[in-house]
């Protein structure tokens, strides 16, 4: 029993989206607590980049709301940044002004930007790659830039859709590894999209499974032993064995 | 040492092959009105000294510039207004491709009737010949923005004004001097047929002219010299272009 009354950064009610006739996401509820680490797990096409992209206001619900702060989302806000599943790099900018991008659009001055961009190229291991351009870049690379430019702004709520997904598993790995950090040393709210099941229950405070469209939250999983154990043990903790076996139980039916 | 100067070399090679075969027409010859090379390029040079080309040059350059001018500014800003909005789209794109397929010769009387045979037709006549493709390339382009970028722009709190000048105007900008390069080259098709459909002034008038004299070493020199004249500013278009953009081209060649 979690005892410790945790604040939602993101609280996510009864939303309804169609695209056309296509029914994406159905009644959907779920809040993200302060701090935490949520994923939001399910196959593709199950909605899950809408939602992301409701929450981060890119995109009207059809009714519901969403709740950042308790404050009703009507648009972008500069408590929220989003790393976007295709990088969304500018081809014809340098590493270090696609990653000092946000704070230019926010009027911050060059010299002031660059030097919080420099400060966030080296935390995701870019340096040296500052005057690079992105199709000089491997795809891990260049979402490391996208993840580079979210972290900038200095945002509150960090919503990342399935930011490993172009990477090889070796990479991926350390990424995972990585982001545990983050989460550990930032005090943001993370919302990470994946379809991997072992990555979600790996990174994860709490994770959403997601039904195929139209979607709904159908379990919450909150992993508790392992969460503070050294990152390497976590793969082999019978806790994590369990939940990765559960969760795929409760996602097989729905796989052909 | 030949690698670093290919370009140019293979460029001398084409011109030579282009000059070579003219000489070889002009000597066998095709026609009794295509005179040698050699002969044009005689003719070019005495033009040349007694300045007739210059004062022509003056007086050709003058409508194709401001025609070329006011194409590339109000063309792009059109095409960009057209690019972003669906209503002026609908409103303005039907224009431009009925400019662009209009028959240009059936409009110069139009042209003449209202406007006189002044400086102010000719321009026109090279707005018409030029501003259609930029127009339109500049539309095409905007409207090709990757929405993923745009996306990104409003994600990370950028204003409408930021979201053009800095994503949609430079992802569109290689296509926009594509269309840049077709329009000047279309101006320079409209300037001389402006000289040659209205009053025979400049480049148009010495080719006029050397024609009803059975000068032809003269009127292919005018001719050739347009062309060349063309190629050179086009030239000049494309290290613009180079230089502005240096990051962008080689991106989107490989990507
Ligand atoms: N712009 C759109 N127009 C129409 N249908 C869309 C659009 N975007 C997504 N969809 C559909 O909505 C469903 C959910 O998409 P998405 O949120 O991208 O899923 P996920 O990110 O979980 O793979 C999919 O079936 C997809 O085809
Ligand atoms: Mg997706």
């Amino acid at each position: 029993m979690d005892t410790t009354i945790t604040e939602n950064a993101v609280a996510v009610r009864n939303v309804y989206k169609n695209y056309g006739d296509v029914e994406a996401l159905r009644d959907l509820s779920l809040d993200f607590p302060k701090g935490q680490l949520t994923s939001l797990l399910g196959p593709s096409g199950c909605g899950k980049t809408t939602l992301l992209k409701i929450i981060a206001g890119l995109l009207p619900a059809d009714s519901g709301e969403v709740l950042v702060n308790g404050k009703p989302v009507t648009g972008p806000g500069p408590d929220r940044a989003f790393v976007f599943q295709d990088f969304a790099l500018m081809p014809w900018a340098s590493t270090i002004r696609n990653v000092a991008f946000g704070l230019e659009l926010r009027g911050v001055a060059k010299s002031e930007r660059e030097a919080v961009a420099e400060k966030y190229i080296a935390a995701v291991g870019l340096t040296g790659f500052e005057n690079s351009y992105p199709h000089e870049l491997s795809g891990g690379m260049r979402q490391r830039v996208g993840l580079a430019r979210a972290l900038s702004v200095n945002a509150e709520v960090l919503l990342m859709d399935e930011p490993f997904s172009a990477v090889d598993e070796q990479t991926r790995r350390k990424f995972q590894e990585d982001l545990l950090g983050l989460v550990q040393n930032e005090n943001k709210t993370f919302l990470f999209v994946t379809h991997s099941i072992e990555e979600a229950v790996y990174v994860s405070n709490q994770v959403a499974i997601l039904l195929p469209r139209p979607s709904r939250v159908s379990e919450i999983i909150r992993p508790r032993g392992f969460r503070n154990k050294d990152v390497d043990s976590i793969r082999r903790d019978p806790e994590y064995l369990d939940l990765v076996d559960k969760i795929w139980a409760s996602l097989k039916s729905y796989v052909e | 040492m030949f690698a670093r100067h290919r370009a140019v070399i293979l460029k001398l090679c084409s011109a030579l092959l282009v000059f070579g075969a003219w000489e070889i027409a002009g000597r066998i010859p095709v026609s009794f009105a295509f005179p040698t090379f050699i002969e044009s390029l005689a003719a070019f040079w005495a033009l040349i000294v007694d300045g007739t080309m210059f004062t022509a040059y003056v007086e050709t350059l003058r409508p194709l510039v401001v025609g070329v001018l006011i194409s590339a500014f109000l063309g792009i800003g059109i095409g960009l207004w057209t690019g972003l909005s669906r209503a002026f789209d609908w409103l303005v794109s039907p224009i431009f491709v009925v400019m662009q397929t209009a028959p240009l010769a059936a409009l110069i009387p139009l042209l003449v009737m209202v406007y006189g045979i002044g400086l102010t037709s000719k321009v026109f006549v090279v707005c018409i010949m030029a501003m259609p493709v930029i127009v339109l390339n500049t539309a095409g382009a905007v409207r090709n923005t990757p929405a993923a970028l745009i996306e990104m722009g409003n994600a990370f709190l950028g204003t409408r004004r930021d979201i053009i000048l800095k994503i949609i105007l430079p992802s569109a900008s290689p296509i926009i001097f594509a269309g840049l390069r077709l329009g000047v080259s279309a101006g320079f098709i409209g300037a001389i047929l402006a000289e040659l459909k209205i009053t025979p002034t400049g480049v148009g008038d010495i080719i006029s002219y050397s024609r009803s004299i059975a000068d032809y070493p003269s009127m292919y020199a005018a001719i050739a010299s347009i062309i060349v004249l063309a190629v050179l500013f086009l030239n000049l278009l494309e290290r613009l272009e180079g230089f502005l953009f240096m990051g962008t081209r080689k991106t989107l060649v490989s990507d």
